[in-house]
């Protein structure tokens, strides 16, 4: 018997890349219309013709070629970059928007969990919003009653269940939505990201409900997450998206290993050649190093860091800012974010071409690896974006007071700590 | 987009038991992704989306007197205070005949199913956009919102309508016979702002120009709609070409089927129903063309 659920085959997405992707130009709308007739007018945004090609469009393919099946009840790993397309497969899969070129078949009632709380609105009640979030989610009324009482219990908001939700904490509504999103029941759901919210506590919780339906419900899973670990608890079977090209398949560990090997690789890839970048692109970040204060290439808990950012203009440049978000690399969560525009360093105009430098204060960060992503702003403007642009180790180091450092999956950050006994209750 | 989802009556049983699941699904997919150009009706799929176009009208009427002191009075402030100003100025002062009815009743008789039309064109032609995060993380056939904004309108318009009925009982106006056709002249202005609806609000999602042209165009429409006039004030030759305007025919109808008392309904009715027909064909075609870039470009 044949056990698919979703077949994939040849899928591509092409997006329309530059300063119109976002509104349409009437006038030149307008001219297309007269000039070429209605025809063309109304099919224009799904089949872009080779002549706009010539007219000087950037088009970007954000998904090639992309083929593999999934059976009845498995569970599939989506791993890959910023950018590399993976929640775009999932959009096309869900319905949400339609692929360019090749076809899928899907097999089954599909829901799919692309956001924690669609749709949460926030005058109405916690109540209120179950129904609303459920119905939009693909729920049905009778199910939504049926399952009531077990979703409020599972968010743990009970008490404030006929408030509105814009009194709730971000926690509380994350915890409602999530818990509304676990009550669905078709037979093949997509997650895109969704545990990255939440305390760790309720994310495990989360973690738990999806391996129990998933494996005795036999539930087809499509799971698109940074987060490493929950991917390997989760996944029996792993795709890695590279630059919109499946990049490697498989069973997940293999998988695992080839994108770090990939992320490894990177640095070989000088930066401004590097395509999955997004702005405006006036300005490019070509180059970044990571390094000690003292310019050598070792870095512990008490270093100091100096970030070299390289970067290249046509014209003088006004009004230039450097954002440097530092990730942990295995979850992905955000440690620091050093952005220029918050200290007064660079001066307002600076020369086309040149190097940035940005100098920090102890990073007491555990030992593991961490990456860098960059964003260059001119005022409000993002001009250039890059996940991922470079990454940087820190070594284990002896710290006075500290027996040994804690790990970097204990922890993120060094606090030194001292301990005594309370003497006055010493009898 | 192709899709032709086959609901499954009883998904519990299929998700416990997939091993039961017919063969004969495999043959034919659920649902299918592709490129395609066809326009497709599609009202099955429309009708297993039911509920939640029911969840988005209940959300529509319940947010939209929120934190407001007067709440859903001014469902009834707005058509009456717009009535007794156009009584004193285009009644009183200016003298504009009212076809022999009480001032009161033609202005608001004719501002009912008026405000019904502009309403649904304030809140549909921007609802793709405010609706934006549905779009881009679920997805539901996307003609669920204009439609929802153009029914949420409608509970308005039956709360204004008690107040008409009061002030017909005051002015001692018995309806004629027309009135059994009341509910059809109600469903025209609802196909009507439907029809409008559709082309609006999915012109929007690529020219925000739609926005500023609204409160003018609106502004404008009004005065081309006999709201503080009658249509027979429209010399006889020209009336044909007054139906253009669909509004002149659900104001006409909705004024006959209360009043009875009305001229010019033939012509200028047939005109405006047969534009109703094709703005209402051609926004929807127009919409499910575009409707699968909504996602990437709102």
């Amino acid at each position: 018997m044949n056990k698919t659920a979703i077949s994939i085959s040849n899928i591509g997405k092409e997006y329309k890349i530059g300063e119109k992707v976002e509104y349409g130009n009437l006038r030149e709308d307008l001219t297309n219309f007269f000039s070429n007739g209605i025809k063309r007018f109304v099919s224009k945004n799904n089949s872009i013709n080779e002549e706009e090609k010539i007219n000087g469009q950037d088009y970007f393919w954000s998904l090639k070629d992309i083929s593999f099946d999934i059976g009845r009840g498995e569970i599939i790993g989506i791993i890959g970059r910023n950018g590399a397309g993976k929640s775009t497969l999932l959009k096309i899969i869900a319905g949400i928007t339609e692929p360019t070129e090749g076809r899928i078949n899907i097999y089954g009632r599909i829901g799919s969990l692309l956001e924690v709380g669609t749709g949460f609105h926030q005058e109405l009640t916690g109540r209120e919003n179950i129904y609303l979030n459920g119905a939009i989610l693909g729920m049905r009324r009778s199910e939504i009653d049926g399952k009531f009482d077990e979703i409020v219990a599972f968010s743990e908001v009970e008490k404030f269940i006929d408030t509105p939700v814009k009194f709730y904490s971000t926690g509380m509504r994350v915890r409602l939505g999530f818990s509304v999103a676990a009550h669905l029941e078709p037979e093949i759901l997509l997650i895109d990201e969704v545990l990255a919210v939440g305390d760790a506590a309720f994310q495990k919780k989360c973690l738990g409900k999806l391996d129990n339906v998933a494996t005795s419900e036999g539930r087809t899973v499509l799971f698109v997450s940074h987060d490493m670990t929950a991917i390997l608890a989760l996944c029996s079977r792993s795709v890695l998206l590279d630059n919109g090209k499946i990049s490697s398949i498989g069973e997940t560990n293999t998988v695992i290993e080839d994108y770090s090997r990939s992320t490894e690789d990177l640095e070989s890839i000088p930066l401004y050649l590097r395509k999955d970048r997004s702005g405006d692109g006036s300005v490019l970040a070509t180059s970044i190093q990571v390094e000690n204060k003292n310019s050598s290439k070792l870095i512990q808990p008490s270093s100091q860091l100096k970030i070299t950012v390289g970067y290249r203009s046509e014209i003088p440049v006004q009004y230039l800012s450097v954002e440097l978000t530092i990730r942990d690399f295995k979850n992905r969560a955000a440690i620091f974010n050093l952005n220029s525009d918050k200290s007064s360093g660079l001066p307002q105009s600076l020369p086309p071409e040149g190097k940035i430098i940005c100098t920090t204060n102890s990073i007491n960060l555990t030992p593991g690896r961490c990456i860098v992503d960059i964003r260059l702003r001119k005022g409000m403007h993002r001009v250039d974006s890059i996940g991922d642009a470079g990454y940087f180790d820190v070594e284990s180091e002896n710290i006075d007071g500290l027996g040994s450092i804690p790990t970097r999956n204990n922890a993120f950050y060094i606090l030194k700590n001292t301990w005594s006994l309370d003497k006055e209750c010493v009898t | 987009m192709q899709r032709t989802e086959t609901p499954t009556k009883d998904s519990k049983l299929n998700t416990k038991n997939p091993a039961k699941t017919n063969v004969a699904d495999y043959r034919t997919p659920t649902s299918v992704r592709e490129s395609s150009n066809t326009v497709s009706l599609n009202l099955k799929e429309l009708w297993t989306f039911h509920e939640l176009l029911y969840f988005l009208v209940w959300r529509d009427i319940k947010v939209r007197y929120k934190q407001t002191a007067l709440g859903v009075a001014w469902a009834i402030l707005q058509p009456f205070m717009t009535m007794v100003v156009f009584t004193i100025f285009f009644g009183k002062l200016a003298k504009i005949p009212t076809d022999g009815v009480p001032g009161p009743i033609f202005y608001f008789s004719a501002l009912l199913p008026w405000q019904l039309f502009a309403n649904a064109l304030t809140n549909s032609s921007n609802s793709l956009v405010t609706n934006s995060t549905l779009i881009t993380k679920v997805y539901f056939p996307r003609l669920i919102i204009p439609l929802s904004s153009t029914l949420a309108g409608f509970v308005d318009f039956c709360i204004a309508f008690l107040v008409l009925i009061g002030m017909m009982l005051y002015y001692g106006i018995v309806p004629t016979p027309a009135v059994i056709l009341l509910p059809l002249f109600i469903l025209f202005a609802i196909v009507t702002s439907l029809a409008a609806s559709l082309w609006l609000s999915a012109l929007n999602v690529k020219y925000r120009d739609v926005r500023f042209t609204l409160p003018f165009l609106t502004q404008i429409w009004l005065f081309i709609t006999p709201i503080v006039y009658p249509s027979s004030l429209v010399p006889e030759k020209w009336r044909f070409l007054y139906g253009l305007n669909p509004m002149a025919g659900v104001v006409e109808g909705f004024r006959w089927a209360i009043l009875g008392k009305s001229s010019g309904v033939g012509p200028l009715m047939i005109v405006s129903v047969l534009i109703v027909i094709s703005m209402l064909i051609g926004g929807f075609i127009y919409f499910r063309r575009t409707e699968k870039t909504f996602a990437d470009i709102v």
